[in-house]
């Protein structure tokens, strides 16, 4: 005999509780600042999308958007490839395969503050090996601290210091499970280095590379703590990301309103572009 | 096309090879005609795959050589040699259709068009895959998957010889009997040397003209279908093919005549001069009956497997296998085996050590 009862779901109430508290509250609580204005003395006033309006309206979200953008844009443009290339001259087997592996895991083991701090040293014009280098023995004008460009140029080669490693490993992951029958079959086929890459190994790593490419895009979309301690957004406003805007706005300026209004937008950005990006690449293994 | 002679060929995967244990292929020496159905039949680690890879060119063989028609490959590469292989895994690229994936050989050697779309239309319709040549490769089946990979091989008009690396294994069992039967017709058709190795002696007997029987990294035989049957070379050639395999029974001499168990043997024919070491006699069950007198043997065991009756029998501690027709003895029953004095043979250390009677002498009878 069935008996039928709603029993079952006593046992996912402890699960909505600990996501409640951890994720549906505090981004309600979110939603809530975004829709209301308040004086402090939690005494709201209705506010309708006007948040919304103001923060899609304001110059200063386009220009960190667009930083954002071009971050994000640069670092995988010089990750994907770099990491594919480097995962294709990496031993297969034998001797070197694990110190390969570790090496190039060790970026990735150091806590991102640390990353930060550590270039800022480095980097820094007169006492920092680099800058001293660049400055001192090279004769190139190099000061992160005071030129844009040699700021941006840290923080995207601090970047791929740091991250490239991730889609080396994926796309080794992808490399060696394809059997060397292929190899030997290509080979037999008459097929040239570009055509094995391109019709074989490619294609096998097409799945760890979609992982690897969102990975990517989310951690570098939504990067604080690395250029907060490089750079702090500077000089000027010219490394200033959109997680550091928002911070700023939300706790230097106090204003809850369009903080919670951009973390809100700035979400659903990097919610949609990794549905659609997802769903490109994988529509082909449904049919 | 062309005639492939192996000389000398010898291989080990250790650096410094210290004895012959240490050789995947021990000593081989070989000639392929042109245009033959061959099978390399033998037991996994045989050293067959080691063989096929140093044919087509992914590897070097330690010692020996290679010739193609007379002309020295041993070191050129697969793509010098033109040949064909089909692995154990269908290989296709995921990424190109059907039609793409039978062009790619003939486009990587700068084929015009033209041509290509009439080889790849013949190649489709030998085996039965036109419906499928605008398909996206990684869709198909296994066994469609297989026969584009054997489509890439068979495509080229030129080759010299095509391999098949196992090529049913991933192949469902309905489909395996369906797959064979188009390799041979295709083989008759395309007039290409091919070579077909398989640990199934199924495969290999139904497939071949000629069958090279491989064990422990050496060549135990090469023969017809029939001859490997008939005339076992080597005593593992007698086990291997067949089922059962042949009957392996301990052996001696005494005065010229060989014994077994305390009965004297009459064999096929003179034994071979300087004949030393583990002797034994092969008799297959096929050749083994049960008569009122001969052997005395107590039946173990007896199996129906549809065609005919196998019998188990022990003479003493030996056992001796019999494959029969018609009435069978009991389980426990003493029976009495014949041998068939013609397929009676004697081997020495595992070879051969007895020459087919001369005609005057075999008059066919049965002897004890």
């Amino acid at each position: 005999m069935k008996t039928e009862n709603q029993k079952a779901w006593f046992f996912v109430l402890p699960v909505l509780l600990l996501v409640a508290f951890n994720a549906l509250i505090p981004m309600m609580t979110v939603v809530n600042y975004s829709v209301q204005e308040t004086f402090g003395d939690n005494l709201f006033f209705w506010e309708g999308l006007g948040w919304f309006e103001q923060i899609l309206r304001s110059d200063r979200f386009h220009a960190a958007l667009g930083r954002q953008a071009m971050f994000t844009g640069l670092i995988l443009i010089i990750e994907v490839p770099l990491g594919i290339a480097i995962a294709l001259s990496m031993p297969r087997k034998g001797f070197w395969v694990p110190v390969c592996l570790v090496l190039m895991a060790l970026p990735m083991l150091i806590p991102w503050n640390v990353v930060g701090a550590m270039w800022n040293i480095f980097a820094l014009p007169d006492i920092g090996l680099l800058g001293y280098f660049l400055n001192h023995v090279l004769g190139i004008n190099y000061d992160m601290t005071q030129d844009p460009v040699a700021a941006w140029v840290t923080i995207i080669t601090m970047d791929v210091w740091h991250w490239t490693s991730l889609v080396v490993l994926l796309a080794y992951a992808g490399l060696v499970s394809i059997p060397d029958a292929y190899y030997q079959a290509a080979k037999i086929d008459g097929a040239s280095n570009w055509s094995v890459f391109r019709f074989i190994q490619l294609p096998k790593m097409k799945n760890v590379l979609t992982i690897a490419i969102l990975l990517r895009f989310m951690d570098s979309f939504n990067i604080y703590t690395e250029p907060f301690v490089l750079t702090g957004g500077g000089p000027g406003n010219s490394t200033t990301l959109l997680s550091i805007d928002l911070v700023k706005i939300a706790l230097g300026q106090f204003d809850l309103g369009p903080a919670a209004a951009m973390s809100l937008i700035y979400f659903a950005i990097t919610l949609l572009v990794s549905w659609l990006f997802y769903t490109l690449m994988t529509k082909d293994d449904l049919n | 096309m062309a005639k492939i002679t192996l000389k000398n060929l010898r291989h080990s995967y250790y650096p410094n090879p210290k004895g012959p244990e240490d050789y995947a292929l021990k000593e081989v020496d070989l000639d392929w005609q042109d245009g033959g159905a061959y099978a390399l039949l033998g037991p996994s680690g045989c050293g067959k795959s080691t063989l096929l890879n140093i044919i087509s060119g992914l590897l070097v063989p330690s010692e020996g050589q290679i010739l193609f028609d007379g002309d020295d490959m041993t070191r050129a590469t697969p793509d010098q040699r033109n040949i064909a292989q089909v692995f154990q895994f269908p290989v296709i690229y995921d990424t190109m259709t059907v039609r793409e994936n039978l062009s790619f050989p003939l486009k990587n050697r700068g084929v015009d068009p033209a041509t290509i779309e009439k080889r790849v239309a013949e190649i489709a319709e030998m085996l039965e895959v036109t419906d499928m040549l605008d398909r996206r490769a990684a869709g198909l089946s296994p066994d469609n998957k297989q026969k584009i990979s054997m489509g890439r091989g068979l495509v080229r008009d030129d080759v010299n010889v095509v391999m098949f690396d196992e090529p049913l294994t991933v192949i469902d069992p309905h489909l395996k009997w369906k797959l064979r039967t188009k390799l041979k017709e295709l083989h008759q058709r395309v007039g290409r040397t091919m070579i077909y190795v398989t640990h199934d002696q199924t495969e290999a007997l139904t497939f071949a003209d000629q069958v090279v029987v491989m064990e422990l990294g050496e060549v135990v035989q090469v023969g017809t279908p029939v001859e490997l049957f008939e005339r076992p070379a080597h005593t593992f050639v007698g086990h291997f093919i067949g089922s059962p395999g042949m009957n392996v029974l301990p052996a001696e001499m005494k005065n010229g005549v060989a014994h077994f168990y305390g009965h004297p043997i009459t064999l096929e024919g003179p034994v071979k001069l300087d004949v030393s070491g583990k002797l034994e006699i092969g008799i297959r069950p096929e050749f083994v009956s049960i008569s009122d007198t001969g052997i005395e043997a107590h039946v173990r065991k007896v199996s129906d497997v549809g065609r005919h009756i196998v019998v188990e029998a022990e003479v003493g501690e030996h056992r001796v296998s019999a494959i029969l027709n018609g009435q069978p003895p009991e389980k426990g029953d003493i029976v009495h085996l014949q041998f068939k004095q013609s397929q009676t043979r004697l081997y020495a250390d595992g070879w051969l050590a007895t020459d087919v009677a001369p005609e005057t002498i075999t008059s066919g009878e049965d002897a004890a």
